[in-house]
């Protein structure tokens, strides 16, 4: 379970998250929404110890994440993260891409850490693309292998940083779908997210961030049919 | 008054001119090992440190940049010399090139740095690398790769200033070569050999730099 608890966030002076509160189970998939600049993406960060907290905790399988004591480079391989720019490593091949985190973060053998990764490889439909450089692969496969390398470390958690955000609509869909597919089996999920559908269609709970605040939270049904906050209101109004 | 090319004593000496080639070659090579390794601390010290090890780095940098290459030698060969620490001809002529490819390189890796995406590295460390693990596999075969036209630059330029060796009585390439030419007075015709080694040395370097790219870099 991860627990957030009134964590407040600064950059310099401007403070971007004010006391958030929130609970995520495991095996649920939270959709966080909100316009840029409201803090979701700062949220994520500071879930894996990118960012720093200047107040409260966070804590994951009740292992506090910015603990003095806490290794954090253990802690980051239970929770894969994706990123808007898919951040694949240029120099490597698809491949060693998967592979090398198992390999020198969890000491797998070489043939170990290698058939980890093209097992994820192919688990995201790139079965076929072993061996070729990123700069082959179109944005939406180069964005699923950075979901197979995150998945490689074995994570309970995934945390989706408007994963679809930088790719060509066409493209979108590849990227969404693998995602549904994690979902389908169980994986807990943190996504922020601009696609409402599957913000609608998939997560458990859909939270909606304000300037730095969770203005609500709930299921979807409640956020998309019946929100009670005016700020989600015209958010919605103005996305659909 | 007519000068008669005397070519004879020149091409008796060549095997010693080559073998000094080779030992200017050798000088050259490991200073650019120092020099890469040094300049890759220095230019992440200049990006990421504070205080007096940045203040380290940056004089460093700006002495090496700054200053004559020859006064760089001089420093480690007379300069050190008068505090009681005598360096041989060979040491001095490594340690200065290394402190002055450092100073280079450490300018070329920190425009190297500053053009990789910073995501490089956050994406690096969310796979629960340490920071040293994402240096070492992610980010720096990629900055390597930005600078490695200029690092065969330097990697030339180190051949060509291991000739102020002969100042601090090395006996590389220029020295050997002003070694024979002042035992024989046929100095135009030695240095006009030597400047050919100079040259198919520094031809070879920058052939063998494009074939290793082609090896290195596939994607």
């Amino acid at each position: 379970m991860i627990e957030i608890r009134d964590i407040h966030k600064y950059f310099g002076s401007l403070q971007v998250l004010k006391g958030i509160d929130l609970n995520v189970e495991k095996g649920e998939v939270l959709s966080v929404i909100g316009a840029s600049g409201s803090g979701k993406s700062t949220l994520l960060y500071c879930i894996n110890g990118l960012e720093k907290i200047q107040q409260g905790s966070i804590r994951v399988d009740d292992v506090d994440v910015h603990a003095k004591g806490t290794d954090i480079n253990q802690l980051r391989q239970n929770l894969g993260m994706v990123f808007q720019q898919w951040n694949s490593f240029p120099h490597l091949t698809t491949i060693e891409n998967v592979a090398l985190s198992p390999r020198i973060v969890k000491k797998k053998s070489r043939a170990e850490a290698r058939d980890i990764a093209a097992a994820q490889l192919k688990h995201v439909g790139l079965g076929d693309k072993l061996d070729v450089y990123p700069s082959a692969l179109s944005g939406g496969q180069q964005q699923r292998l950075a979901i197979a390398r995150a998945l490689a470390m074995e994570p309970e958690y995934m945390l989706f940083d408007e994963a679809t955000s930088a790719l060509d609509p066409e493209l979108v869909g590849e990227v969404l779908d693998t995602m549904r597919l994690l979902a389908e089996e169980g994986m807990t999920m943190i996504c922020v997210t601009h696609e409402m559908g599957f913000a609608r269609d998939v997560s458990d709970r859909v939270a909606f961030f304000h300037e730095g605040i969770m203005e609500e939270i709930g299921p979807p049904k409640q956020i998309f049919g019946d929100a009670i906050s005016a700020h989600t209101q015209k958010f919605l109004a103005n996305v659909r | 008054m007519e000068y008669t090319f005397h070519w004879r004593p020149v091409f008796r000496a060549l095997p010693d001119l080559l073998d000094a080639g080779l030992l200017t070659l050798q000088v050259a090579a490991l200073s650019m090992v120092f020099g890469v390794v040094f300049g890759l601390g220095l230019a992440i010290i200049r990006l990421n440190a504070r205080g007096p090890l940045l203040w380290a780095a940056s004089t460093w940098i700006e002495l090496a940049r700054n200053t004559p290459a020859l006064f760089q030698l001089f420093f480690f060969g007379f300069g050190l010399g008068a505090f009681g620490w005598h360096l041989s001809p060979y040491a001095i002529v490594l340690v200065g090139l290394s402190f002055n490819n450092a100073g280079y390189l450490a300018e070329n890796f920190r425009g190297g740095f500053k053009a990789l995406p910073p995501t490089q590295l956050r994406a690096a460390r969310s796979l629960g690398m340490t920071a040293t693990q994402a240096y070492i596999r992610i980010i720096i075969p990629q900055v390597l790769r930005i600078v490695y036209h200029p690092m065969t630059n330097q990697m030339v330029w180190a051949v060509l200033m291991s000739s102020l060796g002969m100042l601090v009585g090395f006996r590389e390439l220029s020295g050997e070569t002003q070694f024979f030419a002042s035992k024989t007075f046929r100095i135009f015709e030695y240095f006009a050999v030597t400047a050919v080694i100079y040259y198919v040395i520094v031809k070879l370097i920058l052939a063998m730099s494009r074939l290793l790219a082609m090896r290195l870099f596939r994607y």
